[in-house]
């Protein structure tokens, strides 16, 4: 991967990218970045000798010529954009490599039920809005590329919906990476605010134009208000090149409801922080994921469910679906606070390997100081039932098709759990797609 | 139509079957009966091609072609049909899904057109009413959560869907309420013809005063050690299978 990428692009730019440039911003915000850029010297570059990185090596990042992404590198127009579209008769902030794109986007008019634009308009109005919320939940003390957002992020979406906003329609956050020159990088940065009593749906999407390896960093917070409802649907499918690095963090007040999806299919080496924070009682997450790995894919997700109050419950269901040579990761932790009495909390981790390259680690990690709480958890890593093939093959059904079916057996679940119908059906595609790339390496032992 | 000769097969270098003949014309009802391990299910399972078990000697030709080169669903969509002694649940599979897939994979091998949704439930709902299955089993994942009668049913279900040469019921009696045996054993006959044939394992002579075998053979230690009419089973059902074994042994066989 790395022979696209010459010796003399190196140091000079990735040192200081590396090192948290600050954004642009108001005074509020500066002070935030600063704070930010001072815990990246804390913490430092990730390694492997860290318990958090163990599995995933982000060394070959410091080796990259990157820079921060330019603009209109390659020009993007709707026909670009048009195969990621989900959001049907919805919204859609577009940003290519990193920018805001209005004239690609449908926003919300005036009238609409609720709002949504970039970040960068808020900061530059009164940011009355963001203050309360930004850079708040997302996790910096300990995470250094999150930290390395805050301190760096020039734009990103910004969602809010009014109290007792029922928003049927989605909202689409779709980050296009186009750049040609290897090593361009996005700090991509969202904040989904549900005020009371509401309900919006989020698709986030990442995906690649173009086959240049490049980095996203994204953050996204999402603030959940009293019995607010919010399902989101994050989708990663960058080109098998890509860094993509991310922390989704919720923070959930009474009795909120929060449906969580990570549907990980691209990138060299993706990481992915799914984060809740049960802040107040009676509040609910699902937290839903399927990673498809192959080739030489490292595809890692680690999640947090931060049980603080009493009577909270979380649900987690993790399924991956690992072929070739590639690496999937699961590290699923659960906190149960002192006061977290009450506490029901479920996780599950599935997987499916189906070569004997493959590799997953997989960890639940509970920690649980109240007494009178329900919490369970398993993993499984198996392979393809054998017996299950051989039923399907002897009604007559062929080889290939048998073990595509109960591949996609495996992961219904997971598509099942989104009721968004234009994600299940481009997932479905994708599935399709993924099966057939699949097929020739899998068809070796078909006796 | 099926002619087996000498088959010796087994699993981890452990033979199982060990030289076994057996020879099914087209129209005719064979039952197998045998001790529990004799093999029975293994000769079931290595004609419809598990790869577990490996063909040590032995020929098998299926009206015409040697059965043993070809892979499960070449056997299938040449007409072969087991209906399993236990059939496997396949969770996230729908079954109508599947048997549709199956339908069609067989059909198009036989170079027939393959039929479209609308077409397949009219078939579908007219093999369900030949076996009274229920049709809510069939929203469900292919057998997933059955009872053990339901899932014995669906197997015949399927075969009466698939419309094979020769069907091989491995103890398809076993799990079956008195009712169900007789609907199970009406449809197997309902879907008998000249040119197809049937296998029946069972241990119960039962069974075949529903379907009456035109043969009855006694597999013993992987090999047939007696053959004879139907009212070899009735004799079985009286006197067990201790004469048999001992008449083998004096016959200098194992
Ligand atoms: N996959 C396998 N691995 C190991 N041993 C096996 C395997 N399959 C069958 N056998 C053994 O081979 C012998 C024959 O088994 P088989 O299932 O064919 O018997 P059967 O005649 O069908 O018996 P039953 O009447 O109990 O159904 C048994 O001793 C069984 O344990
Ligand atoms: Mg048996």
């Amino acid at each position: 991967m790395m022979d696209t990428l010459t010796q003399t692009d190196r140091e000079p730019a990735t040192a200081p990218f590396l090192a948290g440039e600050l954004g642009p911003g108001p005074a509020w915000l500066q002070s935030l970045r600063e704070q930010a850029r001072t815990r990246l010297g804390e913490i430092g570059f990730p390694t492997t000798e860290q318990e958090e990185w163990r599995f995933t090596n982000m060394a070959p990042l410091r080796q990259w010529p990157l820079h921060a992404a330019e603009a209109g590198a390659r020009q993007v127009g709707p026909a670009d954009i048009e195969p990621f579209r989900l959001a049907g008769n919805g919204y859609c902030l577009v940003f290519v490599d990193g920018r805001f794109r209005p004239e690609l986007s449908t926003l919300p008019g005036p009238g609409a039920a609720l709002r949504a634009g970039n970040l960068r308009a808020q900061w530059d109005g009164d940011g009355r809005e963001l203050q309360p919320h930004l850079a708040r939940y997302a996790d910096e003390k300990a995470n250094f590329f999150t930290a390395l957002n805050t301190a760096s992020f020039e734009d990103g979406a910004f969602v809010s919906v009014p109290a007792k906003a029922v928003v049927e329609q989605p909202v689409q956050l779709l980050y296009l990476a186009a750049s040609e020159r290897p090593g361009a990088a996005v700090h991509a940065r969202n904040l989904i605010v549900a005020h009371q009593g509401s309900s919006v749906k989020i698709i986030e999407t990442y995906a690649s134009l173009t086959s240049a390896p490049h980095l996203t960093n994204a953050v996204t917070e999402l603030a959940l208000g009293l019995e607010a409802r919010v399902e989101h649907c994050k989708l990663q499918n960058e080109n098998e090149r890509a860094f993509h690095i991310a922390a989704v963090q919720a923070a959930q007040s009474r009795n909120s409801h929060w449906l969580s999806h990570s549907i990980a299919t691209g990138a060299r080496l993706a990481r992915n922080q799914i984060q809740t924070w049960l802040v107040e009682e009676g509040a609910e997450a699902i937290l839903n994921g399927l990673y498809l790995a192959r080739g030489e894919q490292l595809i890692d997700h680690h999640t947090v469910v931060d049980h603080a109050q009493p009577r909270c419950e979380s649900h987690e269901f993790y399924y991956g679906i690992m072929a070739g040579r590639s690496h999937g990761v699961f590290n699923g932790k659960i906190f149960v606070r002192q006061d977290a009495q009450k506490t029901n909390a479920k996780q599950t981790n599935r997987n499916l390997v189906l070569s004997e390259q493959a590799l997953i680690n997989t960890k639940p990690q509970l920690e649980i100081f109240a007494d009178d709480v329900k919490c369970t958890h398993g993993a499984t890593v198996g392979q393809l039932n054998d017996e299950a093939l051989f039923y399907l093959r002897s009604r007559g059904i062929g080889a290939g098709l048998a073990r595509r079916m109960l591949i996609r057996a495996f992961a219904n679940d997971a598509v099942e759990r989104i009721t968004l119908a234009p994600v299940r059906a481009q997932l479905e595609q994708l599935l399709t797609e993924w099966f057939e790339s699949l097929d020739t390496s899998l068809s070796s032992h078909d006796r | 139509m099926l002619e087996i000769r000498d088959l010796s097969a087994g699993v981890d270098g452990k033979e199982i079957l060990k030289g076994l003949n057996l020879s099914v014309q087209a129209g005719e009802v064979h039952a197998i009966m045998g001790p529990n391990g004799s093999g029975k299910s293994t000769l079931a399972q290595v004609l419809a091609g598990r790869g577990e078990y490996a063909v040590t000697s032995g020929t098998v030709t299926f009206n015409g072609v040697s059965l043993l080169e070809l892979k499960p669903e070449e056997r299938a969509r040449a007409g072969i049909f087991l209906a399993f002694q236990y059939p496997v649940e396949i969770p996230g599979v729908n079954s109508t899904v599947f048997l549709k897939a199956a339908f069609n994979e067989c059909r198009k091998a036989r170079g027939e057109t393959e039929l479209d949704a609308v077409e397949f439930l009219a078939l579908v709902k007219k093999k369900t009413n030949l076996l009274e299955l229920d049709p809510a089993l069939l929203s469900r994942a292919v057998n997933e959560g059955f009872s053990g009668g339901e899932k014995k049913r669906n197997e015949i279900f399927q075969m009466a869907v698939l419309e094979p040469k020769l069907a091989i019921l491995d103890e398809t009696d076993s799990g079956l309420d008195i009712d169900a045996l007789k609907i199970v054993s009406r449809g197997v006959n309902k879907l008998r013809r000249p040119d197809n044939a049937t296998l029946v394992i069972t241990h119960y002579q039962r069974l075949l005063n529903y379907i009456v075998p035109d043969h009855v053979h006694v597999l013993v230690h992987g090999r047939i050690v007696k053959s004879g009419g139907k009212e070899l089973a009735l004799e079985l059902e009286q006197r067990g299978y201790d004469w048999i074994l001992e008449g083998a042994a004096a016959n200098g066989k194992p």
